[in-house]
């Protein structure tokens, strides 16, 4: 389980982060919606330990993330897989190399056969050919790189799955694409997940529940059903403006 | 409604004290950073699986690949000290005497400063530029979202490297200007071998050798350290990337000479 309480978070004089609570339970996938900049991927950061809150706590799996030392962070790290907005691949390997470092095991780390079998697996899981592993990351489309970040990071079988922004950046078919793959690793790999977007509509397709973020705090949450239904009138501004670009687009 | 106070509006004491402060309070904010870094790097040298692999690749990017360009500044720095030294000396002294100044020139101060210089540039920026692009594009991130330490997988394969191949450059660096240096002055003075090796080896101690070395070794820990957290502390996109390396080459040049007034007044 993931939980965030009351976790504040301020950079500089600007205040991101401003007493979220939030919660995810064991083999649900969350989608946390809200506008650009508004802290969305702060919040993923505060949960596998890359930020720490100001005030407030972060519990995954039981622990207190803050209070973790280096080596307990480690391993809390091993049992979450963040796939980043940009994929984050480390551009001085190929892209087997990175998703073999995904690979969280030490045990199975040193080993090379196990490590080729699981690279391949990963690279199927997201769609891609064995030969792209030779490829560089710099030789990969965008969709690409975010589909090996997402291989990378599902390389050591997280059981959370932290996604960043997965749909940005590519055109209406591939964010599909991308929403179907997502949809199909929560059913392969029944990981807890949240899934950071400011796309309702993938949204929708992809979490059980959806909740918003909007001025540094948790807006509403609850299932698609309810989001649509909801008569809060930040929610319903956000929705339309969605809807309005749809339609416009 | 409340007023706002600007920072124009506060009595001229108050910004003198915070434009004094600011600037210093940064300046510890980095001892500080830098203080922690280093203890890092110290806590990751049992991880050794992580680091032994990048080191050797890293000594590599360092020491084969500097090599060329060490050799030849160090020829012109030994031929040219060679051909300075017989313009000054010539006539005055014995000729025997222009071996042990050349020698002593390179071994003592040419050779592990002119070495430092061309790495802080070759390898500090480098370095700067790759681990704040790292930063900025948030493979650091990735690293440790993975469970990895970029202590022991980034800074200290860089940071070893530096301190094994910078004293061994030198080595080289001071070989290679003597021989110059001989052949030059062969050339310019028609000094004979003999008076060089002897003039050379008159006033050779083998602690000029040391302190040689023992300069590299400082010089090599300041074009790695001072890069290493300069970069891993890039904000800002390409512009601080930018900044980041400027500033890491910059500050390590200052830093050796500095090291090197306050090395030749200790040890010497």
């Amino acid at each position: 389980m993931i939980e965030l309480r009351n976790v504040h978070k301020k950079f500089g004089r600007h205040v991101v982060l401003d007493g979220v609570d939030f919660s995810v339970a064991d083999g649900e996938t969350v989608a946390l919606l809200g506008p650009s900049g508004t802290g969305k991927s702060v919040l993923l950061k505060h949960i596998i330990g890359l930020m720490r809150p100001d005030i407030g706590d972060v519990i995954v799996d039981g622990e207190s993330v803050p209070r973790l030392d280096r080596r307990q962070l480690a391993a809390l790290r091993g049992r979450i897989g963040y796939a980043f907005q940009t994929g984050a691949l480390f551009d001085s390997m190929t892209v087997y190399e990175n998703i073999r470092l995904g690979i969280t095991d030490d045990a199975c780390y040193g080993d090379r056969d196990f490590c080729r079998r699981r690279v391949a697996e990963c690279l199927h899981l997201v769609n891609l050919a064995d030969d792209v592993g030779k490829l560089m990351p710099a030789e990969l489309s965008g969709g690409m790189r975010k589909r090996v970040g997402i291989a990378r990071a599902i390389a050591g079988r997280p059981k959370y799955l932290l996604y960043d922004e997965p749909t940005s950046g590519l055109d209406p078919v591939n964010a599909d694409a991308m929403d179907a793959l997502i949809e199909r690793l929560q059913k392969e790999l029944h990981a807890t997940s949240v899934v950071v977007s400011h796309d309702v509509r993938g949204s929708f397709r992809v979490a059980d529940r959806i909740a918003l973020l909007h001025n540094g705090r948790i807006r509403a949450v609850g299932t698609a059903e309810e989001f649509m239904a909801a008569k809060d009138s930040v929610v319903r501004e956000f929705l339309e403006r969605d809807v309005q670009f749809a339609t416009e687009g | 409604m409340d007023q706002l106070t600007t920072t124009s509006e506060l009595p001229v004491p108050v910004n003198a004290a915070r434009a004094v402060a600011r600037p210093v309070l940064s300046a510890l904010e980095n001892v500080g950073r830098f203080g922690m870094m280093v203890v890092e790097l110290v806590r990751a040298l049992p991880e050794w699986r992580a680091w032994l692999p990048r080191t050797i690749e890293q000594c590599q990017h360092v020491g084969y690949g500097s090599l060329a360009i060490v050799m030849l500044t160090s020829a012109f720095a030994g031929g040219v000290t060679s051909f300075q030294a017989g313009y000054q000396f010539t006539g005055s002294i014995p000729l025997y005497l222009l071996g042990a100044v050349i020698a002593e020139s390179i071994i003592l101060e040419l050779g592990p400063v002119m070495t430092g210089l061309l790495l802080a540039g070759r390898i500090g920026a480098r370095y700067a530029a790759e681990l704040g692009t790292m930063r900025v594009t948030e493979q650091i991130d990735a690293l440790e979202s993975l469970g990895r330490n970029p202590a022991s997988h980034l800074l200290l394969p860089r940071v070893l490297a530096g301190l094994v191949m910078l004293p061994a450059l030198v080595v080289v660096s001071d070989a290679t200007g003597m021989v110059s240096g001989f052949l030059a002055a062969k050339q310019s003075i028609h000094i004979t071998y003999a008076d060089y090796a002897y003039g050379t080896q008159r006033f050779f101690r083998t602690f000029d050798l040391w302190y040689s070395v023992i300069k590299a070794e400082a010089f090599g820990a300041v074009v790695t350290l001072i890069p290493c957290y300069v970069g891993f502390e890039a904000q800002e996109g390409a512009e601080g990337v930018g900044r980041a390396t400027t500033t890491a080459v910059v500050a390590s040049c200052v830093l050796i000479l500095l090291l090197d007034l306050v090395l030749a007044k200790l040890l010497l």
